[in-house]
C-alpha cells in the first residue's frame, strides 16, 4: 500500500438541515447493515435446510457418504467421493490454464496495449463473461467434442512410455471427459480472473511503476517488481473467483464431462462432478436419492467456503512476504 | 444513445399492446360458443419423456377449447410424484409406478395410461444395417462382456453380414432418466445375463460414454464409431441413427416402430390399477422394449372446476389427442387399452 495523505477535513459547511441529514445518515446505516446481513442470514438458512434435507441420506454412514465411490441409488448406496474428485480435478486443470492467461490478457490490457485499443479488448473480453454457461456446453459438445478426441488419442499415445504422465493422459474413446470439462471451465473463468485482474493491475501507483523504469528496469522487470507483488492478494481473490465459477458450473459441464461414476486418474476418462450429479439426477430422483443430491451440496457448500478460507489465509501470509520488503 | 433507448422502447411496447389486445380479441370470439365447455386452469408436472406429445396436444386442445388452460412442466417423473403427494398440481406424469417414498399416498391416485413408446437400440457402425440382436447378446453388449462388433455372439444372428473388429462403446444417459429405467428394466427381467441392476440410473461398465438427454445420446452415437446406446424414437428417426432389430419374445427379431410398439401393449397384461409392463410382451409382431407412461389423478379434487378440468383434459388426450401422437413419434393406446382407461377416469371423476 502506497501511504497516502489523509485529505484535510474541509471547513465545516452548515447547511442548514444538519437534524434532517443525521436521521438519515442513521437510516442509511440501518439499510446498508441490514443488506449487509440479509447475506448471512441467507448463506446460513442456506446450510441449515440444506443439511436437515440432507441429513437421512449422510447419518446413515457419513464416512461412506464423504469417501464411498460406489453411487448406487437403486441399492441406496450413496458414495460421493467419484463427484468430489470430478469437481476438484476439473476445476484444477480450469484454473490451471485459465490463471496464467487471464493474467496475461490483463497485464497485456493494462500496459502493453494502446490505451485506444484497450477499450475494444476491454469490451470484447467482458462479452464473453455473459455468454450462458448452457451455450459454452452445446459449443462444446457440439463442436469441441469431435474436434479434441483425436488430439487426445494422439497425446496418450505420446506420452505412452513416460510413467506418471501416461496413469494421467490414458487412451480415451471419447472427448466426454474432466479434461474438456476443464477445458471448458477455463474459458468461462477467464473474463472474470481477466476483469478483476485489470482492476488490480490498475491500482498500483504510477509512482512504483515509474520508480521501477527510473532503475533502469525493462518493462518485464517492472511488471515482476513493481506490479506483481502490490496485485499479489487480488489476484488470489480473482482467481478465487474464478475458482467458485468453475466449481459451481454446472450444465455446461454435465454436457460435456460423460457422466461416469467413480474415481478415474485417466483424465481423459469420463466423469462426474458434484454440480453437473445434481443437476442430471434431480428430476427423477426420491426419497433418500434426493436427500443424498441435498448432501452433495452441502458438501460442495463446506468445500467452497473452506477453499475460500485457505485463499485468506495464503494471501494473508503472502503479502506480508512479499510486500513487506517494498513498503 | 438516449433517443436509442427511446425508439427501443417505444416499439416494445407497441408489440406488447398489440399482442394484448390480439389475445383480448381471440378470447372473446370463442366464449359462449359452447356452453358446456368447461374453463379455468389446470397444471400437470412430471415425466419428461412424454413432454413432446404432451406439449403437442396441449397445442391442439387450446384450438378446441380455449378456455381451459392447460400447463404441463417437464421436471421429471420424481419431481411431479412428489409435487403430486405435496399438492402442488393437479395431476402428475410419470413414466413409473408410485413407490412408497415417492410422495403420493396409496389410494390417493389413480393411473391413466396415456401413450406408450418404444426404446431404440442404435449404433454406429458404417457399413452395417439391419443388424439382429437376441436379448443375452444385448445384455453383454451393454454390461461390457461384449467388446467387439465380429464377436461370435453378435455375428452368430447376423448371418451374411460383414462385421468389423471395431471396439463397441456403450453410450448411455448421464442423467436421471425413466428411459434408462425402463431399458435396464428389460435387460433385468427378459435375461440372466445381466447384472448391473435396473433404475433410473445404474453403473456403467468403465469405458462407457454418458449423454445428457436422448439428444446426448443420440449424439454420442453420432460422434463415435462403434457406438451402440438406447434412445427414444423421436431421437433416433431425427438424428437418422441406425436401429437394430431386437428379439421379442417369440424369438422374432423386430424394429422400433409405432405399430410394433401398440402390438406389444395389446399383448401386455393389464393390472387392476390400469399399470401395465410392456417389457418384452408376447406376440409375433412385439417390439420388446416399449416404456409406457402414466398421468396420476387425483382420487379427490377439492376443487370441482379444477376436477371438470382434468377430466375434460385427460378426456382429450385418451380419444382426439391419440392421432397427435404418431406425429411425435408415440404409439397410441390400442382399442381395449383406450376403454379401460377412459372407463377408470369416468370412475375417478365422476
Amino acid at each position: 500500500m502506497t501511504a497516502t495523505a489523509p485529505p484535510e477535513a474541509p471547513p465545516e459547511i452548515d447547511l442548514g438541515g444538519e437534524a434532517r441529514s443525521r436521521r438519515t445518515d442513521r437510516g442509511f446505516t440501518g439499510l446498508v447493515a441490514l443488506a449487509g446481513l440479509t447475506v448471512l442470514i441467507v448463506l446460513g438458512l442456506i446450510l441449515v435446510t440444506t443439511s436437515v434435507q440432507a441429513w437421512p441420506a449422510i447419518a446413515a454412514d457419513p464416512i461412506e457418504f464423504l469417501t464411498g465411490t460406489t453411487w448406487d441409488p437403486n441399492e441406496e448406496i450413496f458414495g460421493t467421493l467419484g463427484f468430489l474428485y470430478g469437481t476438484l480435478v476439473t476445476s484444477l486443470i480450469a484454473m490451471i490454464i485459465a490463471v496464467p492467461v487471464s493474467i496475461g490478457i490483463a497485464l497485456f490490457i493494462t500496459e502493453v496495449a494502446h490505451r485506444r485499443s484497450r477499450k475494444y479488448i476491454v469490451t470484447i473480453v467482458d462479452l464473453l463473461a455473459t455468454v450462458p454457461s448452457v451455450v459454452f456446453g452445446l459449443v462444446g459438445s457440439i463442436v469441441l467434442i469431435p474436434w479434441v478426441q483425436p488430439i487426445y488419442q494422439w497425446w496418450a499415445g505420446v506420452v505412452a512410455p513416460v510413467p506418471g504422465l501416461n496413469v494421467i493422459f490414458d487412451e480415451t474413446n471419447t472427448g466426454r471427459n474432466y479434461f474438456t470439462a476443464g477445458l471448458i471451465l477455463a474459458v468461462m473463468c477467464i473474463p472474470i480472473i481477466t476483469s478483476i485482474s485489470r482492476e488490480v493491475f490498475a491500482t498500483v501507483p504510477d509512482i512504483d511503476k515509474q520508480g521501477a523504469y527510473a532503475l533502469g528496469a525493462t518493462r518485464w522487470e517492472m511488471i515482476k517488481g513493481a506490479i506483481l507483488p502490490h496485485s499479489f492478494g487480488g489476484l488470489v481473490g480473482a482467481s478465487m473467483l474464478g475458482l467458485g465459477r468453475a466449481m459451481g458450473e454446472t450444465i455446461a459441464v454435465a454436457l460435456v464431462i460423460g457422466g461416469a461414476i467413480g474415481v478415474n486418474t485417466n483424465l481423459f476418462a469420463p466423469g462426474n462432478t458434484m454440480a453437473a450429479v445434481i443437476a442430471q439426477q434431480w428430476g427423477e430422483s426420491g426419497g433418500l436419492h434426493t436427500d443424498a443430491l441435498i448432501g452433495i451440496g452441502v458438501v460442495l457448500f463446506a468445500i467452497t467456503v473452506l477453499i475460500n478460507f485457505l485463499a485468506r489465509v495464503v494471501v494473508r501470509r503472502a503479502e506480508i512476504q512479499m510486500k513487506g520488503a517494498h513498503s | 444513445m438516449k433517443l436509442n433507448r427511446r425508439t427501443i422502447f417505444g416499439t416494445l411496447t407497441a408489440g406488447a399492446l398489440a399482442m394484448s389486445m390480439a389475445a383480448c380479441g381471440g378470447g372473446s370470439d370463442d366464449n359462449g360458443a359452447d356452453g358446456e365447455m368447461v374453463s379455468g386452469e389446470i397444471t400437470g408436472s412430471g415425466a419428461s419423456f412424454p413432454d413432446a406429445f404432451y406439449a403437442a396436444a396441449i397445442e391442439a386442445y387450446a384450438e378446441v377449447n380455449p378456455d381451459l388452460i392447460v400447463t404441463y412442466n417437464a421436471v421429471g417423473s420424481g419431481t411431479g410424484k412428489s409435487e403430486f403427494g405435496e399438492g402442488l398440481n393437479d395431476f402428475a406424469g410419470s413414466d413409473s409406478l408410485v413407490k412408497d417414498d415417492d410422495g403420493p399416498e396409496a389410494g390417493s391416485f389413480q393411473y391413466i395410461p396415456t401413450v406408450a413408446a418404444p426404446i431404440t437400440v442404435s449404433y454406429n457402425l458404417p457399413g452395417v444395417e439391419g443388424l439382429q440382436l437376441d436379448q443375452e447378446t444385448l445384455a453383454n453388449i451393454f454390461q461390457g462382456a461384449i467388446t467387439a462388433w465380429n464377436d461370435p455372439a453378435i455375428a452368430a444372428t447376423n448371418e451374411g453380414v460383414t462385421l468389423p473388429d471395431t471396439a463397441i462403446t456403450v453410450a448411455h444417459r448421464s442423467d436421471g432418466s425413466g428411459t434408462t429405467s425402463n431399458f435396464t428394466k428389460f435387460l433385468d427381467e427378459a435375461t440372466d445375463a445381466w447384472t448391473l441392476g435396473s433404475g433410473d440410473e445404474v453403473t456403467w461398465p468403465e469405458g462407457s460414454i454418458g449423454g445428457e438427454k436422448n439428444t446426448g445420446v443420440a449424439q454420442v452415437i453420432t460422434q463415435t464409431e462403434g457406438a451402440i446406446g438406447y434412445v427414444d424414437l423421436a431421437d433416433a428417426t431425427e438424428t437418422k441413427l441406425v436401429t437394430a432389430a431386437i428379439e421379442n419374445a417369440d424369438g422374432a427379431f423386430i424394429q422400433p416402430t409405432l405399430e410394433a410398439t401398440t402390438a406389444a401393449l395389446d399383448g401386455a397384461e393389464v393390472a387392476d390399477d390400469l399399470s401395465y409392463n410392456p417389457l418384452n410382451a408376447a406376440g409375433a409382431e412385439t417390439y420388446p422394449i416399449v416404456a409406457p407412461t402414466y398421468i396420476l389423478l387425483r382420487t379427490d379434487y377439492e376443487d370441482e372446476e379444477v376436477a371438470a378440468g382434468v377430466k375434460e383434459f385427460v378426456n382429450y388426450l385418451l380419444t382426439d389427442g391419440q392421432d397427435i401422437a404418431t406425429d411425435n413419434y408415440f404409439a397410441p393406446l390400442p382399442a381395449g387399452l383406450q376403454e379401460q382407461a377412459l372407463a377408470a377416469l369416468n370412475e375417478t371423476i365422476a
